[in-house]
């Protein structure tokens, strides 16, 4: 079934690919949106994934907090050790509390380890649970779905949206928690160690929270005007270097050098910006960790020269002062990857809350043994509301019988059969399939009795046996051996490298296109349907795999019901009834020579495409 | 990578700023915590509230310069990577503009789009962060190490202890880790393949009813992604904290023994304190090195792929020349002189053999052949995509490679099978070759292509915006317009290569005839795969394995050529249905 003649029926008129609302739908190039509609909504959905593992991650967040107050424990021992033991010569009691030290450091880093150990199992696990509900729902949607977006759009939600979330989950969490307890720690034991010096020291927070505030909201505007240029000049990129041999044959480089020289420079510019500002960050930082740095040992030396502080509290305030500055830094940037993750997250939600396609109805059963007669009763149908593409639509195939579909590009040969193997309901009138409507069929019971064969032939990166199988997944080799050599390809086969057992590449890319038609024979072959769909649209074949593949499809269609949207004059010749539509309507019906004689629309095309029909029998 | 540091060149001085900004910023990083030794050692310790003062003084002075010094490293370092990266980006284009189509042929576009800006990306972070990190870390490496030694000689050895220490491990990690993130990436490709496999193709999937196998095919590709994904990173979980694990080792260390020193009298306390905190620094430069060298690694392997095509030999003279529209024009003669043409990188496999054609100006030749007979190679050469690797291509009598490439392929329209278009409105398509073209000309060539209709009924008209590669059109729309855009520039030679495979039989033979009524004086090229396409045409040449296989018009061939009536028998699939 050509999508692009399917694409164009109803949307002749709006040739605009409807996109997914939200964030990013379109021009950004690997980065989606920056922020997520409803933050809570995304938060919610992914804790509900996450809710599975609520003992591991109960466990973590213990293991957190006794990680954080190790490392909180350090500074403040060892200011202990100096004043309690140094200073008053204690040399056992400054033993005791080294290996005191020793233990609080060796149980930080284990916890450490065994909380990082945990929380990666958890996130990948429940990322492999968002992946695979993900490409679930995808076998569910319908086909309108996917001809109406971008193939790039829904790979790069289902791979780099969900590796947002892969970093998030795996760092940006724990992270987050030790973060925030190391802050507030820190916070408390300054206090208690010395309230007076600690709350000079964290007179510089609010000083802090200031610059990075200023700092930030500059950053983020420039920075997203870096985004913007570089979409810009990606785009310019690729579209000038996959149409790279137009551009030669129209003499176009001087242009696309110029509007490439253009946007080079609005990057250099706006990058050069953005990266000045995000860098200011650290060494702001810094001065203030270096200004705290001054205030702790001045003031505190003032302190302590007047007895109220003491050596060993100064080193632990000195210890606390760098430990603040990183969480801090950290948790503003954390801010920031989160929101991606979440704008991701929501992304991919929104696919696995599309609605699925059709389903059965209540009653639905399935059908065996189909004999194969088809029957369209006075069908109208239209992919878009008031934009009708099939008219009263009505033919009757017997069983066996090969049907020939023919007429202009668009006219809606396609769409019947779409409507046969139930990818979409009809508006008005039924179709029966061995007298049942098919609405009273089961869909996957329906569908296993029609065999189909498309000009874009879908194969996988399987054995090329495991691509016949497809057809039948019972068969046995023989029977798949067998459908090879009645759809004349298992000579070609057997010249492969490894005849059957050859691996194909990507979408089978490493056969030619004949090639991989005959093994789509071979498949439909496999299958034995009752009912057969044939696209006959030629592609660049040379002309033995031509005639091998004409034969092939012959055998094919004998003793089933045949359904050939039709290319080949041969063909159309020796089917038993040919359909001819015409803007969504059968303008005719007939055998061959009842057409010819009929000297209607049929003729005229037959006439534009075959002038000497009669010379070839000489 | 070294190579292309001459980009940096250009920018030299602010590209040494930065490292001596740099010195400044760690010389006052590394003042500290001497100054913190001062205070308590002498401040406190013989109780000299001034001296204090003055030093807190002094720490706070320090770190205003040490800031001045930071910011300003990075001000000049991230300028001098934007710079030569936007001037490595443009040099990149425009060579990529200069390559030939053989070039073309070797090189994926898929490569150098990620060349273009993926790697120049990672080159402009490779060269800010070197101008900025690459002295900061050994800086203040050595720095530290050498004020701990100056601090407490005696307690150095810790350091020889905990240093090779960390630097096996980061060693370790990035031996380990490296070639696991690799597997990491071809299990993603895998996950990504079968996602790619079943959108394409999820038509036939559904036919079939093969949903649940892929979702089984699917769930083993995404369980093996997982599996390497959680081994590489619980390795990552091991070491990190272990580095920090060895840097409080080494604090409790000095603790220990300097805490003993000072009570032993050879210490003092102002020391200890300055010297684990010189001890921290050390260690945390080391850190930082590490991540460089990751960092690095990736940038070369960049800088790899973008000095391949700096260096490549265009095998065309392709350079963006001037050319004027003024220069003769070509008239539309066209001759094959005893050419031969093979690809590069094909092994040499001849494409064409000994080829000697004449099309007269104004003639329509057809050309048809089985699959892989040279077709739309022969046709390649006369706008000289290629040069052929034996005897000459001429046009008006003139070798082309004689000819000035904006006259030549300025008096040639070409459309080629695969249709491309760009994302530009309709209207800017169509006037691709001649972007001063009038809406009066942009109309009649796109009435000729057949595709005035069509586009007419599109929501914005001539005005609709195409997306990327024109994917809003059906196959034959989009060759319409591709045939509008070679029209428009009103060639005196088309060639039409199997232009309209995806047309419907109706509208094509009214595209032939237009064509032909508007063409009737230039010379016109036609490749095609359906001998309808061509039946009609003044000439015919048969073309198999690279040879001329016989010429004449539609009857005369089918009389006297097997090959023609071999070909013609199979499109209309008349003979041979008898057989098994």
């Amino acid at each position: 079934m050509n999508k692009r003649d399917r694409n164009t029926k109803g949307k002749e008129s709006k040739s605009q690919t409807r996109r997914l609302p939200g964030p990013g739908g379109g021009r950004h190039r690997g980065l989606g949106g920056e922020r997520a509609e409803d933050t809570k909504g995304a938060f919610n959905r992914i804790w509900n994934y996450l809710r599975k593992e609520s003992r591991s991650i109960t466990l973590v967040f213990f293991l957190v907090i006794g990680a954080t107050t190790c490392n909180l424990l350090g500074p403040f021992l060892m200011g202990r050790a100096i004043d309690s033991f140094i200073a008053r010569g204690d040399i056992a009691g400054l033993a005791r509390m080294a290996l005191l030290m020793v233990s609080v450091y060796l149980g930080g880093s284990f916890l450490n380890w065994l909380q990082t150990f945990i929380m990666v199992g958890v996130s990948q696990r429940t990322l492999r649970e968002i992946r695979s509900d993900l490409f679930r729902k995808l076998q569910e949607l319908s086909l309108s779905f996917f001809d109406e977006r971008p193939h790039g759009e829904l790979m790069s939600r289902m791979t780099n949206d969900v590796e947002t979330i892969n970093l998030t989950l795996t760092q940006s969490v724990t992270q987050l928690i030790s973060s925030l307890l190391t802050v507030l720690g820190v916070v408390a034991m300054m206090l208690v160690i010395n309230y007076k010096l600690a709350l000079v020291t964290l007179l510089t927070v609010p000083l802090v929270a200031l610059i990075a505030r200023y700092v930030a909201r500059y950053t983020r505007k420039a920075f997203s005007e870096q985004q913007r240029n570089i979409g810009d000049l990606n785009g310019l990129i690729e579209e000038t270097i996959t149409g790279q041999r137009v551009v030669k044959l129209f003499c176009r480089e001087r242009e696309m050098l110029e509007r490439f020289e253009q946007r080079n420079e609005d990057y250099r510019t706006s990058s050069t910006r953005a990266g000045v500002l995000a860098s200011l960050m650290g060494p702001l930082m810094g001065l203030v960790n270096n200004l705290s740095f001054a205030v702790v040992a001045g003031v505190g030396g003032w302190m302590a020269v007047g007895g109220v502080a003491t050596v060993g509290t100064i080193a632990a305030f000195l210890n606390y002062t760098r430990q603040f500055g990183h969480p801090l830094n950290r948790l503003a940037s954390l801010y920031n990857t989160v929101q991606s993750a979440l704008a991701g997250a929501e992304r991919i939600f929104e696919i696995i809350d599309q609605e699925p396609e059709l389903q059965d109805e209540p009653g639905a059963e399935p059908i065996e043994k189909v004999k194969g007669e088809v029957t369209f009763a006075g069908v109208d149908f239209s992919y878009e509301e008031g934009v009708p593409v099939l008219k009263n639509v009505s033919f009757r195939a017997e069983p066996g019988e090969m049907v020939a579909l023919v007429g202009p590009t668009g006219a809606g040969k396609t769409t019947i059969v779409n409507l046969l193997t139930r990818f979409y309901d009809i508006d008005e009138g039924a179709i029966y399939v061995d007298g049942k409507d098919i609405r009273e069929i089961e869909i996957d019971s329906l569908r296993s009795q029609l065999g189909i064969v498309l000009q874009d032939t879908y194969l996988f990166s399987g054995t090329v046996e495991e691509n016949i199988r497809f057809g039948r997944l019972a068969a046995r080799k023989e029977e798949v051996e067998e459908a090879a050599k009645k759809a004349n390809a298992d000579r070609f086969i057997r010249h492969l490298p490894r005849t059957y057992e050859t691996e194909l590449s990507e979408e089978g890319a490493n056969l030619s296109q004949g090639q991989r038609q005959l093994i789509s024979i071979a498949r439909a072959l496999l299958a034995d349907p009752a009912i057969l769909i044939l696209d006959e649209a030629t592609s660049s074949v040379d002309t033995r795999t031509e005639i091998h593949i004409q034969k092939a499809m012959k055998k094919l269609m004998k003793g089933r019901t045949s359904f050939v949207i039709a290319h080949r004059l041969d063909t159309i010749r020796n089917a038993d009834k040919i359909l001819v539509i015409k803007g969504g309507e059968i303008v005719e019906t007939g055998t061959h020579g009842e057409l010819l004689a009929k000297e209607g629309f049929y003729h005229e095309l037959h006439n534009s495409r075959f002038q000497d029909a009669d010379v070839i029998n000489q | 990578m070294f190579k292309l540091l001459s980009y940096v060149k250009p920018y030299w001085k602010t590209a040494l700023l930065a490292p001596l900004l740099m010195a400044l910023e760690v010389t006052m990083d590394l003042l500290q915590p001497r100054l913190v030794q001062r205070i308590i050692d002498v401040g406190i310790g013989e109780m000299k509230m001034d001296v204090v003062f003055t030093t807190g003084g002094l720490m706070i002075g320090a770190a205003f310069v040490g800031v001045v010094g930071g910011v300003g490293c990075s001000v000049f370092a991230i300028a001098t990577s934007r710079n030569a990266g936007a001037d490595l980006r443009g040099r990149l284009f425009e060579k990529i503009q200069q390559l030939s189509f053989g070039n073309l042929d070797e090189m994926e576009s898929g490569n150098l789009i990620t060349v273009l800006t993926s790697d120049v990306n990672i080159y402009q972070r490779a060269v800010a962060m070197g101008l900025r990190i690459l002295v900061r870390g050994p800086l203040l490496m050595i720095g530290s190490l050498t004020m701990a030694l100056i601090t407490a000689p005696g307690l150095s050895w810790i350091i020889l202890v905990a240093l090779p220490l960390v630097i096996f491990l980061l060693l370790f990690l990035n031996r380990k880790v490296a070639p696991l993130f690799r597997t990491v990436q071809e299990k993603l490709d895998k996950v990504n393949t079968v996602m790619r496999e079943n959108l394409s193709g999820i038509r036939v999937i559904k036919s079939f009813v093969r949903s649940d196998y892929e979702i089984d095919r699917f769930g083993e590709a995404n369980r093996d992604y997982m599996a390497i994904n959680r081994k590489a990173r619980r390795i990552m979980g091991v070491v990190m904290p272990l580095v920090g694990l060895i840097l409080n080792m080494g604090i409790v260390a000095v603790i220990w023994f300097g805490g003993r020193g000072v009570v032993a009298g050879g210490y003092r306390l102002g020391q200890i304190v300055a010297f684990y905190n010189y001890l921290l620094r050390l260690l945390g430069s080391l850190t930082m090195i590490g991540m460089i060298l990751i960092n690095l690694s990736r940038a070369v392997a960049s800088a790899e792929r973008m000095a391949e095509i700096l260096e490549k030999e265009p095998d065309l003279e392709e350079a963006i020349e001037e050319g004027s529209k003024d220069d003769p024009q070509v008239k539309g003669q066209i001759e094959f002189q005893d050419v031969s043409f093979s690809y590069r990188g094909d092994g040499g496999k001849p494409v064409l053999e000994g080829i000697d054609l004449t099309v007269r100006a104004g003639e329509t030749v057809g050309i048809v052949g089985p699959t892989g007979s040279g077709k739309s190679s022969l046709v390649y050469l006369i706008p000289r995509l290629y040069d052929p690797t034996a005897g000459r291509v001429l046009v008006d009598g003139k070798d082309v490679r004689k000819i000035s490439k904006k006259a030549l392929r300025g008096g040639i329209g070409f459309v080629m099978q695969e249709t491309i278009l760009f994302a530009r409105t309709v209207r800017e398509n169509i006037r691709f070759g001649k972007p001063a073209a009038s809406e009066e000309e942009v109309r009649q060539a796109a009435q000729i292509a057949q595709a005035h209709q069509f586009i007419k009924e599109l929501p914005a008209g001539y005005d609709t915006s195409l997306g990327q590669r024109g994917i809003n059109l059906s196959g034959g729309q989009k060759q319409r317009l591709a045939i509008a855009r070679a029209l428009l520039i009103n060639p005196d030679i088309l060639i039409l290569d199997d232009s309209a495979s995806a047309v419907d039989m109706k509208t094509e033979s009214q595209l032939m005839k237009a064509i032909k009524a508007v063409e009737r004086d230039s010379t016109t090229v036609i490749i095609a795969q359906k001998i309808s396409t061509v039946k009609d045409a003044e000439r015919i040449v048969v073309l198999e394995d690279g040879r001329v296989a016989g010429q004449g018009n539609h009857s005369q061939l089918l009389r006297d050529n097997e090959i023609y009536r071999e070909i013609y028998a199979s499109q209309r699939g008349g003979e041979g249905d008898n057989d098994e």
